[in-house]
């Protein structure tokens, strides 16, 4: 069976996802790692956080626009669902974005004054913290197969307790334990320092163990919380290949950075993030939310995903240049 | 409360403090690059000083309007999942496109910002053409989206669904090229007045100070051309609303009858109950000259439609008001500042002139709010105008009045931490020790 031009959307969708938890995801991390910097060199590990930032986060933070705008062109029915379901915890990611992008920023521009600076900081670091955990439980609650036209059962039944389950808190978890990762391993390549560097390893190697004990936990707990995933991580012939895919990398990633490979490591914690994302997706294929939408029957008209996956092959001849320059203008001369 | 108007309020609370952003996104980057560029041909490092103040205040102002935009992305889900869910397939290639010009604008920005030292200075001023360009082109797009909510085109509806749809011919809707004119002018006149105003105002305590002289010329060049041709461009707006949104443009003029020989209304309270309007200038056949090019022909009232289609005329009403009042205000100072500018005056020796481009300051920002209002308001009852009802847009998700009372605590917040941190980074005089380091000899190279 070849792939639907509503497919290929779809596969539209989960690649600005990818990107969004590569890059943006890796700059909540970086606020993380902000709100837990300790020791003699706390103030040194801000900077180069704040310098890795700086220049990028707004650029990464559009991944997640297009995410939403894709979504609602391509496939409105199943975006109309999700802003139902999950209005409260999205309401309250809104309101993470906005305090910490805000506080990132007033914190950069605010001038001489210290005290004020600390505190647009700790607002900075715990927005980072709380962000993912919630973008995590709207993605668990999705791959869970609870968002559904409300039933009129009541307030509780349809608009909190569809998301407040073990399992959307699991992923939520392991969102943020994922971004946490991406952060300190990007962060190994962002400084020349040894010190630093010497710190942000240590914390990649910590938030890499907790990524592989919440990630079992998940697991578990899809068991009841999410049988298609369940399904589809275990019992379907594509699973093992995935697990050995994800295993290999995760493994990978862990030895790169113990032999102090920095590079090595990025990339292997790159494949690491990305084929659990593709892994979830693939396990609820071809659901879109499961289980009562698939991707065909949410999909919007011909002509409408024809139009859009044509912007979008227009839109990245501007983007992908783009992209490339800045983070070669930025990223490239870190190395040392 | 009821939901829906929670809902509203919410919807147009969050647009009404996005926008303020987003005209700054479009209107400064123009300033920067002029400033830039001025510096690179004049070498003067007051330009420069003028162009790195104002990517400062950029980047806060962008940040803000950035992280705004995405609640505003949700929040047409969030809010109105009925419209999206039939809009989306339709009006979703604008929003793509302004995806991209996010994008370029949001790299292009970080690229300006951080890229002082590590790239050519040639590559950095593209840079900022490039924000500038992508600002406006963005802008462009998200009112394309909402000109089709006022002529929706691009589909047929049958039995209440949206078939044959056409995302191009919904682009190419009759309102869009009205719209998007006059919200582009609109924001560069709103931002180029603002700059000269803030600046005019410390001109005249200051009157010598060369940093505010240099902002204030700046600020006329892109506010006064813009905010000369406003009128203009207003003047097409309104005569494609008379054509294709009747109602809207009744409740502006607070036009109850359908009449020949229609008077143009300044000023007056209109009351819906009793279908008069007390206390208003009349100036007769006004209207009509206005919208037909000929005193006596018919303008469309209110009686035409049932009382259930109308929008609520007091409101509309007086928003419209305000935005010609302070428009035709706006271009009377832009006048003058020309006139000025081409004469080759001192305009900061001219004492009532720094006042008057002073009181301009905010009008511009004033006038776009209620222009947003007139043209959003205007379109009520309908969400999709004569398609699809506001209430039935709506989202069945209860207890909208607590996200409305968080939203507007926290913009408030937002706006008075910004206006503070505008204030003391970027508006107020260089200091001493600034002077020195703006104007400094170069440090001796110690051999
Ligand atoms: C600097 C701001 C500004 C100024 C000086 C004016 N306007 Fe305006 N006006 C806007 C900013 C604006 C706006 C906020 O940008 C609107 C809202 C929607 C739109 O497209 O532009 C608008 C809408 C708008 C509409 C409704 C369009 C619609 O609903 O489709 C009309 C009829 C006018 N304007 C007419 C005028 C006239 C006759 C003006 C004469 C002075 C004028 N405007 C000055
Ligand atoms: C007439 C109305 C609007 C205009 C002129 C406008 C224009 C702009 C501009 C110029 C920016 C760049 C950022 C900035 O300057 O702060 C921006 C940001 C943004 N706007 Fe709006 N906007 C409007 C309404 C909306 C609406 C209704 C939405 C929701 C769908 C929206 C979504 C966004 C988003 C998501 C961003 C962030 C982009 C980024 O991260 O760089 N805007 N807008
Ligand atoms: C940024 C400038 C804008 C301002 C200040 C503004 C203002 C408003 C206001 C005051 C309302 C409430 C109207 C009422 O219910 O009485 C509203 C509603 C709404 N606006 Fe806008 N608007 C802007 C631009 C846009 C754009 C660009 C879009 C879409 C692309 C948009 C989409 C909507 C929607 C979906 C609603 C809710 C449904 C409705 O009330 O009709 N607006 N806006």
């Amino acid at each position: 069976m070849s792939p639907t031009v509503a497919d290929l959307l779809a596969g539209a969708v989960l690649l600005a996802l990818t990107a969004y938890v590569l890059l943006a995801g890796a700059d909540f991390g970086g606020g993380v790692w902000d709100l837990f910097a300790r020791g003699p060199r706390r103030e040194r590990q801000r900077a180069v956080i704040a310098h890795a930032i700086g220049p990028v986060w707004e650029a990464n933070h559009v991944w997640l626009i297009l995410v939403v705008v894709l979504l609602f062109t391509g496939f409105p029915r199943a975006f109309s669902q999700i802003v139902i379901a999950l209005h409260i915890p999205l309401t309250l990611i809104l309101v993470g974005i906005v305090l910490r992008g805000s506080a990132f920023i007033f914190r950069s521009y605010g001038g001489d004054d210290s005290g004020g600076q600390r505190r647009w900081g700790r607002v900075f670091a715990v927005s980072s913290l709380v962000t993912p955990l919630l973008l995590g439980t709207a993605v668990g609650t999705i791959a869970a197969g609870r968002v559904q036209r409300p039933t009129g059962a009541g307030f509780m039944a349809d608009f909190v307790t569809p998301w407040l389950t073990p399992f959307a808190a699991s992923v939520g978890g392991l969102t943020l334990a994922l971004f946490a990762f991406l952060a300190a391993v990007y962060l190994t390549n962002e400084t020349a320092e040894e010190e630093l560097r010497e710190d942000f390893r240590r914390q990649a190697l910590a938030s890499g163990v907790v990524v592989f004990l919440l990630a079992m936990v998940t697991l578990v707990l899809a068991w009841q919380g999410a049988p298609l995933v369940w399904n589809g991580l275990i019992v379907s012939p594509g699973a093992l290949p995935l697990h050995l895919i994800v295993g290999a990398a995760a493994t990978l990633s862990l030895w790169a950075l113990w032999h102090r490979w920095w590079r090595l490591a990025r990339v292997a914690a790159v494949a690491q993030v990305t084929c659990i994302l593709w892994g979830w997706a693939l396990s609820q294929y071809p659901w879109i939310l499961p289980p009562s939408l698939t991707i065909a029957q949410s999909a919007a008209p011909l002509i409408t995903l024809k139009l859009t996956l044509g912007a979008l092959a227009l839109g990245s001849l501007v983007l992908f240049p783009s992209l490339f320059y800045l983070f070669r203008v930025f990223k490239a001369t870190e190395q040392t | 409360m009821t939901d829906l108007f929670a809902a509203r309020s919410q919807m147009a609370m969050s647009l009404g403090f996005h926008i303020l952003f987003a005209i700054v996104g479009i209107g400064m980057p123009l300033l920067m690059v002029i400033a830039e560029a001025r510096w690179r041909r004049s070498g003067d490092p007051l330009d420069l000083e003028l162009a790195k103040r104002w990517s400062r205040g950029t980047a806060i102002l962008f940040a803000v309007g950035a992280v705004s935009g995405t609640v505003l992305s949700f929040e047409l889900g969030l809010l109105w999942p009925g419209f999206m869910e039939a809009a989306g397939p339709i009006i979703g290639m604008p929003f793509s496109l302004e995806g991209f010009a996010f994008f370029t604008e949001a790299i292009f920005l970080g690229v300006y910002l951080y890229g002082w030292d590590r790239i050519s200075p040639r590559a950095h001023l593209l840079a900022g053409v490039i924000v500038a360009v992508s600002g406006a082109a963005s802008g462009v797009f998200v009112v394309i989206a909402n000109a089709w909510m006022n002529a929706p085109a691009g589909f047929t509806l049958v039995d209440g669904t949206f078939s044959d749809i056409d995302p191009l011919a919904a682009m190419a809707n009759s309102a869009a090229f009205q719209q998007v004119l006059h919200m582009t002018l609109a924001s560069y006149a709103a931002t180029g007045l603002a700059v000269a105003g803030i600046h005019a105002f410390l001109l005249r305590r200051d009157p010598l100070n060369a940093f505010h002289r240099r902002a204030l010329t700046i600020g006329l060049m892109v506010g006064a051309p813009a905010a000369l041709l406003q009128p203009l461009s207003g003047d097409i707006s309104a005569r494609n609303v008379a054509e294709h949104q009747p109602a809207k443009l009744a409740a502006m003029e607070a036009l109850f009858q359908t009449r020949a020989g229609a008077p143009l209304l300044i000023g007056g309270l209109p009351d819906m109950d009793t279908k008069t309007t007390r206390w208003g200038i009349e100036i007769p056949a006004g209207l009509s000259l206005l919208i037909n090019r000929d005193p006596k022909s018919v303008v469309t009232g209110l009686d035409s439609f049932p009382r259930a289609d109308w929008p609520h005329v007091p409101t509309v009403h007086f928003a419209f008001q305000i935005m010609v009042g302070l428009g035709s205000l706006m271009a009377l100072v832009s006048l003058w500042a020309l006139f000025k500018l081409f004469r080759g005056h001192d305009l900061a020796a001219d004492r009532r002139f720094l006042a008057l481009t002073a009181l301009t300051a905010p009008m511009g920002f004033i006038a776009i709010e209620a222009g947003w209002t007139v043209t959003e308001v205007g379109r009520q009852p309908w969400v999709i105008y004569n398609v699809m009802r506001t209430s039935d847009a709506v989202t069945p998700m209860p207890r909208l009045v607590y996200t409305l009372a968080g939203f507007t605590a926290l913009y408030c917040f937002l706006g008075i931490v910004v206006a503070w941190l505008l204030y003391a980074q970027i508006i107020r005089s260089p200091r001493e020790r600034e002077w020195h380091r703006i104007y400094a000899p170069k440090p001796a190279v110690t051999p």
